[in-house]
């Protein structure tokens, strides 16, 4: 949580050659990071591209591609279906993680080791395997083709890893807080909403992100759970894309870019909080 | 309520409910929540690796018409002929799933770990770089796997562009067999090296300034301040990360899935695509996926404990 200045070099102590170096490393890495995506919306902007690579790229560039994508296709329900889901599932998963990793990070509760190692163990059932029976529960429970299927199929993915990173960042908060507020005459979950919950905020941030990122990409069960096109997600929408333009790169690019602008949004808010957020998690998980 | 529940149950039970109702209460949504969404499908996943279950004989309903379920228990069967049974592929995909996942947890480890290093120096910039690294993060997986296979266009890729314009003659770079898993494998590493970098540069901050300070004093150099500092110093965020990572990349789905298919023939399947593929492609075959989903599940478990009791004998691990 505390930025603290540097380690064991100083600015000043290091060489001309080892700092040019340094530079070149993460500028080369910092270009295979983003580069994929870059690309993805150079073609996106290049109209009528047939999947040519000849490099007048900046010559032309239009929005065709932007304008197609959003006039004639679903695009803009799926993209308010996967803003909805989203959403309601970072706060669904936010909150159940939150009182959970709590409640472990507080009180060794008979049941307190298993549970820490059923959630991890949740962590290895693959999502593939878990989509038939997963549709048929949800389909017992009448929710098939409903956006709260999703919402709940997503928190069970993000609740328990979430859970075991905010355990590790309220670990960090020192307990006096909480007897403080004891002795104040809060009641536990008292003492957790108002003074806890506050202070855990990076944690927060970074447990919101992960799990909006999660919700937002994810296309198993998008694709298994949602039948009607106007419920469908952007995950799934994208998949028949796929199949309705399968030369048109240049509409999937423009999708492609659309797609990932809110996630992007999302994540520039999270990413200060990120490694203060995650370090508790790793630290102590 | 509570005091009724209390009053029934002897005194035992009735202080450690008092002591810790809050806490269960806390834990209780969760729980429920798990229990429903996973444990129901986990128990009905185990009983369908026991039956003969494939698309003709579960329940559905055909218009008007409502089919019950007609599979029979056939016991280990399954295991029986997915493990050893005349040109069973589990062998084979395992292997590919362990190649897999043993070179993108490493790649992961170590690129995460330079580049946290390189980061967490005084550096100009530093913001910028950090940002535009955590980037692939940020990016949902199917629009990685897309990007990258427009990179991977074998006729007019970029990447085979650049070949051409370096005299180098292009490759197929997801229709070769090696080459395609060694592609598949890069396109993870891409994708998993942000959260390693980020978990790894918050472990690096959490160890005291004052130890390299000491360590300086004594007159340590960089790299015995290295190992014997940071490498200790990580341990606990390595040891869950690692676990973590090994888990995520032996269940990855949407790389290999949306980038080859597991193809060309089974040059990329791993255990997650063939199981998926079992249940959804051709005739639909629910056992055989389950069994593999059970199987996939053991193997994971055996190694998550084994892990953790070697963890546990060097001191480490709190769960």
């Amino acid at each position: 949580m505390k930025h603290r200045p540097d380690r064991n070099v100083r600015r000043g102590e290091r060489s001309f050659g080892k700092s040019v170096l340094l530079h070149a490393t993460l500028v080369g890495a910092s270009f295979i990071a983003v580069f994929p995506i870059l690309w993805v919306l150079v073609i996106s902007l290049r109209p009528g591209f047939a999947g040519s690579s000849e490099v007048h790229l900046f010559e032309t560039s239009s929005l065709d591609n932007y304008r197609y994508v959003l006039t004639n296709t679903k695009f803009a329900t799926w993209m308010a279906n996967s803003l909805v889901v989203s959403f309601a599932t970072t706060a669904l998963s936010v909150f159940l993680s939150a009182t959970a990793g709590y409640a472990l990070s507080r009180f060794r509760f008979p049941g307190h080791r298993s549970l820490m190692w059923t959630f991890l163990v949740t962590q290895m059932f693959p999502v593939a395997i878990l989509v038939v029976p997963l549709y048929n529960a949800m389909n017992a429970l009448g929710l098939v083709n409903t956006h709260t299927s999703l919402i709940l199929a997503y928190a069970t993915v993000a609740v328990p890893f979430c859970t075991w990173m905010l355990k590790g960042y309220f670990d960090a908060i020192p307990i006096e807080i909480d007897e403080a507020g004891r002795v104040d005459g809060l009641t536990p979950i008292g003492t957790f909403w108002r003074l806890i919950f506050p202070l855990a905020r990076p944690g927060l941030a970074v447990t919101a992100f992960y799990t909006f990122l999660q919700a937002w990409g994810e296309v198993a069960y998008a694709t298994a759970f949602i039948t009607s096109d106007e419920q469908k997600t952007l995950s799934a929408g994208l998949q028949a894309f796929v199949t309705q333009f399968k030369q048109e790169w240049g509409y999937l690019a423009a999708a492609s870019i659309l797609i990932t602008v809110p996630a992007g949004v999302v994540f520039f808010f999270a990413q200060k909080h990120l490694v203060a957020g995650l370090t508790a998690g790793g630290t102590k998980g | 309520m509570a005091t009724a529940v209390a009053a029934r149950t002897p005194a035992r039970f009735r202080r450690t409910w008092d002591k810790y109702w809050y806490a269960w209460a806390m834990v209780l949504p969760v729980v429920a929540v798990l229990g429903v969404l996973i444990g129901y499908p986990l128990v009905r996943g185990i009983w369908l690796s026991f039956t003969d279950a494939n698309e003709h004989n579960v329940a559905a309903v055909i218009g008007r018409l409502h089919l019950p379920d007609s599979y029979r228990f056939i016991g280990v069967r399954n295991y029986q002929s997915g493990l050893f049974g005349a040109g069973t592929r589990f062998w084979a995909v395992l292997g590919r799933t362990v190649v897999w996942t043993v070179s993108c947890t490493f790649f992961h480890y170590v690129l995460g770990l330079g580049l946290a290093l390189l980061l967490n120096r005084p550096l100009r910039g530093r913001t910028v770089y950090r940002v535009l690294l955590i980037l692939p993060w940020a990016v949902p997986a199917f629009i990685s796997a897309f990007a990258w296979k427009l990179l991977m266009t074998r006729d007019n890729g970029i990447l085979n562009y650049a070949l051409s314009a370096l005299g180098v003659s292009p490759l197929d770079w997801l229709g070769n067999d090696t080459l395609a898993l060694i592609s598949v494998i890069a396109v993870n590493v891409w994708l998993g090296v942000p959260f390693m970098m980020v978990a790894i540069l918050g472990g690096l901050q959490s160890i005291p300034l004052e130890l390299y300070e000491a360590a300086e004093v004594d007159g340590a150099t960089p790299w015995q301040r290295f190992w014997h500092i940071t490498v200790p110093g990580l341990r606990p965020v390595s040891a869950t990360v690692i676990l973590l990572g090994t888990i995520w990349s032996f269940n990855m789905f949407p790389v290999i899935f949306l980038m080859t298919g597991g193809g060309p023939g089974d040059a990329t399947q791993i255990l997650v695509t063939y199981a998926f593929s079992a249940a959804f492609e051709g005739v639909r075959d629910y056992a055989v996926s389950a069994t593999y989903g059970v199987l996939i599940l053991s193997m994971l478990v055996v190694y998550a404990s084994i892990y953790r009791r070697a963890l546990q004998s060097q001191g480490e691990g709190a769960w």
